[in-house]
Parts: C-alpha cells; sequence; structure tokens
C-alpha cells in the first residue's frame, strides 16, 4: 500500500464518531462572525453596525491578492463591530449578529438537489471560487481560488485531493464522504476543470474502508477521479508527504506543490466548492467532529461559522466536569483554545475535549539520545539537533540544521520517551529564523 | 470551571518513557543474571547485588547532597549501571573492590557530566576498565572462577581457571557449547551466549534497540576474525570463538547499543558497530590482553559526536 517516504507515527487513532451521522446544528441567537477568516492579507469591511443582513451577503471583501471574501452565515441585525477573542486568544476584528429567521440572499440554492453539470469555464470557476469565499478546509484556510491562478510557465500534472485525515480523533471528512460523496466528487469534476488536468488522485487512508468503497463506486461514473487507499500512518495527510505517495514527487524543500506540477485541497474544500459553483452558496458552514472519551453526545455536525463553541459544547451534553483541554482540530496537529466563548471559524473541523489527566504531558527527563525523534520525523530532520542549539539560544544554528522544513506534524514531540518539548524549541527556533531573514532582507 | 490547559500541539504523546526504557533493558538482563548464579552461585547474586545498591546508593547521595538536586534513581539508569558493571566482574570480586567501580561509574563517569543522557562513555565500562587497571591481580583476565552447577556435579575440581580467551590464545581447546550455555570461565555476566541472545531479543522486541548496532558490530568482528584466520590458522582464533567468548556478545548487545553513548541515527550505528567491530579483533589479536570490547567500545564512545556529525539523514526536498 503506498505511503511516504520516511518517518510517522502511529497514534491510537480514537475514531469514536464514525458511526454519528451528520446532524443540523440549530442557528444560534447570536452568533460573532471574523471579519477575516482566512490566510493572507485582512479582508475590507462592506456592512456597517445596524444594517440587516441576510445568510450568505458579502460582509468583508477581499482587496489583495493573498485574500479572501466573508459572507454572512445569518439573516439579521448586526448589533456591534468590535474586536472579539478568537480561540487561540487573540483579539480580531468581529461582527456580532442577532440572528432573526433564516432568509438566504436571493440566488442561493439551498435545496439538496445535486447538480451535476457544470456550466462555467476555468477563469468563470476560478472567480466564482473566489467571489464564494472559499478557503482550505484542511486547516490552513488558504484562499483557495489562489491556488487555481497557476504563476506563468507553471503546468499542472495533478489534482490532488487529501481525503486522509490521519489526525486521531476526527471524522468530519469521513463522514462527508460517507454522506455527501456526490458532492465531493462533482466539487473534484470543477476543480478538475479549473486547473485543465486530465486527472485527479484521491488519497483516503486504509481505516476508512466504506469511505474508499463509497467514493470509489460513485467515481466510476467519472472520468480521471481515482481513489487511492493509502497506509493508515501519520502524517499521511501532510502535503509534501502525500503528495510523495501519491506521485512519488518530492516537492523541493520551500518551494509549492506546482514545482512538481501538484495541486492540493482537501475533501472538505471539495464540498464548498461545489455549493460555491453549482449553488451559488458562499462557504458560510462546515462538519464539526465534537470528541472526547468523557463527552456524553459525541457528534458530526453541521455548524455554521460563527457559533460560539460553548454553545456546541453545551448541545453535546455539555463540558465534561474534569475537562482539562479543549482543542480545535485533531490531537496532533490542533490548536488548545483558550476561550469558550469564541466562535468557530470557517476551517474548525473539530472540537476534542480532554480530560485533565490526557492534558498533561509526561514527565521530563534528560534526552536519552535514543534518536527516535529522528526516526520518525518525514521531513529527515533532527529534531533533537534544533532543540539543543535552541536551548542554548543559537538561532543562526538553528538555521543551518534545517529548522524551516519542519511541517510541525509533532511526530518527535509525540514519540520522545523523555517527553522533551521538542516541537515548542522548533517552533521558537523558527520564529527565531524568521526574525534573523527579515533583519538580513532590511540590511 | 477550571482553567483550561493550553499548550502547544501535539497533544497526545506515545506512552514510551525513560523509566519504561530502563525497566525493560533491566529485565533482557535478567537471563543472564540467572545463567550467572546458575554456575557461578550466590557469589554471583551478590556480586551484583552490591553492585546495584553501589550504583544507585552513590547516584542518590550526589545528588542528595552534592548536587542537590531532584533524585533521579527511579528511572532505572543506575540499576543497569550497577548489573552492567557486576556482569564485568568476576564473581569473587571483593566487595569493597565493587564499591570502587561503583563510585567511579557512577561519580566520575556519570555524575559529573550532569547525570543520565550526558555522559559520553558508558558509565559501566569506565568503572570496568578503572578496576582493571588499578586492581588487575583482584579482577584481571587470568584467573577467573570456573562454572560449578548449582545442581549436578561440577566440570572441575578446580576453583579458577583461565577464561576461554586466554586458553585459546594459550593454544588450548575448548567445548564451544558450553560456550553458547555459559559453563565457562569469565566475568559474571559475559558467560551465556543464549542468554544474552534471549536479553537482546527482549530489547529489540520492545523497540528499546535496533539491530544495526549489534549487527554490524558481530559482523564486523566476525569478517575481520575470519580473514585473519584464513591467513593465519595457527597464530589467529577462529571466528565463532571470537564472536562467543569473551565480553563480545555482552558487549554488542548491551554495552555498545547504550543510547545515550553511541550515535543518534542509524546510518552512524552502523559505522559505530563497524568501529567497535574492527577495534576489538584489532585489540584481541595484536594486544597484549585477551581481551578488547572493553576498550573497543569506550574508544568508538569517543567518537561518537563526531560520527553524529557526519551522519545525518537524508533531508525530504533536497
Amino acid at each position: 500500500m503506498k505511503t511516504f517516504k520516511k518517518g510517522g507515527v502511529h497514534p491510537q487513532e480514537n475514531k469514536l464518531t464514525n458511526d454519528s451521522t451528520i446532524e443540523v446544528f440549530p442557528l444560534p441567537k447570536q452568533a460573532v462572525v471574523f471579519v477575516s477568516q482566512h490566510l493572507g492579507a485582512p479582508s475590507t469591511l462592506v456592512v456597517q453596525k445596524g444594517d440587516k443582513v441576510k445568510a450568505g451577503q458579502l460582509i468583508a471583501k477581499a482587496e489583495q491578492f493573498i485574500c479572501a471574501n466573508t459572507h454572512s452565515p445569518y439573516s439579521g441585525t448586526i448589533t456591534k463591530i468590535d474586536f472579539a477573542t478568537d480561540f487561540t486568544g487573540y483579539k480580531k476584528q468581529a461582527l456580532y449578529i442577532d440572528v432573526d429567521g433564516d432568509e438566504w440572499l436571493e440566488g442561493i440554492d439551498t435545496s439538496t438537489e445535486i447538480i451535476r453539470e457544470i456550466k462555467l469555464d476555468s477563469n468563470q470557476i476560478i472567480d466564482k471560487i473566489k467571489e464564494m469565499g472559499v478557503v482550505g478546509l484542511g486547516g490552513a484556510a488558504f484562499p483557495t481560488h489562489i491556488k487555481y491562478m497557476l504563476p506563468q510557465g507553471k503546468k499542472a500534472d495533478y489534482l490532488i485531493i487529501n481525503a486522509v485525515e490521519c489526525e486521531p480523533y476526527l471524522t468530519s471528512d469521513y463522514r462527508l464522504m460517507k454522506e455527501k460523496a456526490e458532492e465531493c466528487l462533482i466539487g473534484i469534476e470543477i476543480l478538475k476543470k479549473a486547473l485543465n488536468v486530465e486527472k485527479a488522485l484521491v488519497g483516503v487512508e486504509s481505516n476508512k474502508p466504506e469511505a474508499i468503497k463509497n467514493l470509489t463506486n460513485l467515481a466510476k461514473n467519472y472520468k480521471g477521479i481515482e481513489i487511492v487507499p493509502l497506509k493508515t500512518k501519520y502524517p499521511q495527510g501532510a502535503e509534501k508527504q502525500l503528495i510523495y505517495a501519491l506521485t512519488k514527487r518530492e516537492v523541493p524543500s520551500g518551494k509549492l506543490p506546482i514545482e512538481v506540477g501538484c495541486v492540493v485541497n482537501n475533501i472538505g474544500t471539495t464540498q464548498a466548492v461545489y455549493y460555491a459553483v453549482q449553488k451559488n452558496m458562499p462557504l458560510v458552514q462546515n462538519i464539526l467532529t465534537l470528541t472526547g472519551k468523557n463527552v456524553k453526545e459525541r457528534k458530526n455536525l453541521l455548524v455554521r461559522v460563527g457559533t460560539p463553541i460553548q454553545s456546541v459544547i453545551d448541545y453535546c451534553g455539555g463540558l465534561p466536569q474534569d475537562t482539562g483541554k479543549v482543542i480545535s482540530g485533531g490531537p496532533m496537529m490542533g490548536k488548545a483554545i483558550s476561550d469558550l466563548s469564541a466562535p468557530t471559524v470557517k476551517t474548525t473541523s473539530a472540537l476534542l475535549l480532554m480530560s485533565e489527566k490526557e492534558s498533561l504531558r509526561k514527565e521530563e527527563t534528560n534526552c536519552l539520545r535514543c534518536g527516535k525523534c529522528i526516526t520518525v520525523c518525514p521531513m529527515g530532520l533532527e529534531p533533537i539537533k534544533i532543540a539543543q542549539l535552541a536551548e542554548n539560544r543559537l538561532w543562526e544554528d538553528t538555521e543551518k540544521t534545517y529548522a524551516m522544513d519542519c511541517i510541525e506534524c509533532g511526530s518527535c514531540l509525540y514519540t520522545c520517551p523523555a517527553g522533551r518539548p521538542l516541537l515548542d524549541l522548533i517552533r521558537v527556533s523558527k520564529n527565531h529564523i524568521g526574525d534573523l531573514r527579515r533583519q538580513r532582507a532590511q540590511k | 470551571m477550571a482553567l483550561l490547559t493550553v499548550s502547544g500541539s501535539p497533544h497526545v504523546q506515545s506512552n514510551q518513557t525513560t523509566k519504561k526504557i530502563m525497566w525493560t533493558v533491566i529485565i533482557a538482563l535478567l537471563p543472564a543474571l540467572l545463567v550467572s548464579i546458575y554456575y557461578f552461585g550466590f557469589d554471583a547474586l551478590v556480586v551484583t547485588l552490591a553492585s546495584v545498591v553501589f550504583c544507585v546508593g552513590f547516584e542518590w547521595l550526589i545528588q542528595k547532597y552534592i548536587l542537590k538536586t531532584k533524585t533521579t534513581i527511579s528511572d532505572g539508569s543506575a540499576i543497569i549501571t550497577g548489573v552492567l558493571l557486576a556482569f564485568n566482574l568476576p564473581s569473587n570480586v571483593p566487595l569493597w573492590i565493587v564499591g570502587i567501580g561503583a563510585l567511579v561509574a557512577i561519580g566520575v563517569a556519570k555524575m559529573s557530566y550532569g547525570g543520565l543522557g550526558k555522559n559520553p562513555f558508558n558509565p559501566a565500562l569506565v568503572g570496568r576498565v578503572f578496576l582493571f587497571i588499578s586492581f588487575p591481580s583482584k579482577v584481571a583476565m587470568s584467573d577467573w572462577p570456573i562454572p560449578k552447577p548449582m545442581f549436578g556435579s561440577s566440570i572441575t575440581d578446580a576453583l579458577s581457571g583461565p577464561t576461554p580467551l586466554l586458553a585459546l590464545k594459550n593454544g588450548e581447546a575448548v567445548n564451544l557449547w558450553n560456550m553458547f550455555i555459559g559453563a565457562t570461565g569469565g566475568s559474571l555476566g559475559e558467560v551465556s551466549a543464549i542468554a544474552l541472545i534471549i536479553g537482546g531479543l527482549i530489547m529489540l522486541f520492545r523497540k528499546v534497540i535496533t539491530w544495526h548496532i549489534p549487527v554490524s558490530y558481530l559482523t564486523t568482528a566476525g569478517v575481520f576474525a575470519l580473514i585473519l584466520w584464513l591467513v593465519d590458522p595457527s597464530e589467529f582464533i577462529h571466528p565463532t570463538y571470537q564472536l562467543l567468548a569473551g565480553g563480545m556478545l555482552l558487549g554488542a548487545i548491551f554495552m555498545a547499543t547504550d543510547m545515550v553513548t553511541s550515535p543518534i541515527t542509524y546510518k552512524g550505528q552502523l559505522i559505530f558497530g563497524f568501529g567497535c567491530g574492527v577495534l576489538t579483533i584489532v585489540f584481541r589479536s595484536f594486544g597484549p590482553m585477551p581481551e578488547g570490547v572493553s576498550f573497543a567500545i569506550l574508544i568508538m564512545n569517543a567518537v561518537t559526536p563526531l560520527i553524529d556529525k557526519i551522519s545525518s539523514p537524508k533531508r525530504f526536498g533536497y
């Protein structure tokens, strides 16, 4: 079975919500929608306090290159425009909306009817994706349309769809592939057309046999979409690792996938593209797995963007007594949430509740030089060397140990028997290297 | 509500810990210890226990009264040093000598560098070499206790005799089967090939060691010894004896694989094993002493940082 080149770990899968069908989460009474919800330059606000908005209405416009539109997920009144705390504790500009019914903007098809025929041409598709504020739902929230505007002289051979879902606990992509596979496949067709490629490769980990079966059956009706089962190994879903597993092509250090003729998007994004292009619906909702060993009612939910995290937890039986940590995303790469009143964003694909005991790291000892961190690093780095240099604040030397190539998958910290904070130290190094590079550029 | 923990990813960790690794090694050492007790009697147990008590005790005293840091004796690493030091000594060694060896191993070779993980040399080997040089008459290689099975009659009536390596060097015949099961003279823990191999398999299976160092060490030593033997069978020892006799297996399986003092990458480990193999056979064949494992490993320990420098893995995307 295909897999990536080197390294990797196999944490306990804990896919506890595999069997719960996607449930529509009721609309909140009040919602907080961040003006910018993507990676890149901030969007420009186009509404004012007191405005009445409809669901799907543009509220912030992309005016710079790497930027994305934001739409209102709700119909209601904007009561306040202020800074709100996001789940990581940062203050960001947001709209406070008093939700009133569920009236969508005209022209948006909210029916469940499947529309197969693709009427738009390549450029129109890209414009539509941009207009509808679609961003990468794999986690990075990179504006999707930019990936399809290829730099001069570059040509794509493959569209690669990341349906790996290698993070433990997460099941939103799995449920999507079981329940909405056809929408995803049409989304893939659209992206293929936008990119002008013959072939799309969909990588799915072998621990999702039903998703593979379902997709493979439906893909027979589409030309050039191949569903490829991949070995269950973390980080199979890391972009460079996935490209290698599917095409045996190695993205050079510091370069983008297009360098080896690939464009990668998440399976969740393909559904968003389907809605954007076929149904004229902006990206205002996503599937979210609420899970954790102590959670009373674990669920896969269809949640509108801007729903307070606390209300999602309350809907699933409330916060368990001994909760020590709440994570947005999976346990390997997710971010710990500092404020439960923060709202969900376009890329909130999971909320993982961990008990106090699970939240604690193992006891730290001196490094044993066992070399496990090197064995598991999928990028062929030596995490312990970078970490030792970082402990001694030798930032220039960390640059020479290729710290910038780290993809922050966390395999090193996961595997370290001595409980060394390897990834934390590498992250600090990367920040310092970034500073050093900026200083050099100024000179 | 209690405060939430906020920390960087990943939020899960494997269940492997330093303590588990150390205790696995201790368990892997047990077969050799049991064979040793069987052949050398309770002397073997007494020497091993004394060595462990000395090592753990010195580590505790040094941390508590000199370094004034948290004690880490529960991680089990001092126990391993204690057992390995005893394994390198004859069963009739006076206990005060064991104590001195433990003080050098723990005090000098381990704690003075900063404790577990910081020591460049294998502590047990430093202790053993110190004793070997300081008290040649007590722990030297000529006069080892003869194995005497607990059940059944002894192999000879003598109380002490030469080790197989010395006998071979003097041109005497040695029983290969006895060397395999451990019914032979030698240091406490090195005599039984089968027990050491079982221990090695336990560590391999529990992923505490990888095959790289033992295989490259033993293969190199075997091939090198074979070449020498083919050149002059009357002068050099047969490779089978080289591999089974003396501290070769104890060294290749338990001492050279010490993760703290060996290279971190597989590539480096193969180079390390190769160096150990060559040096061991050189010392054994051309040196004044019959044994060469300890010195070979200590020298390779010294070049480990250099090996680490040249054996980085291939990076992705270059």
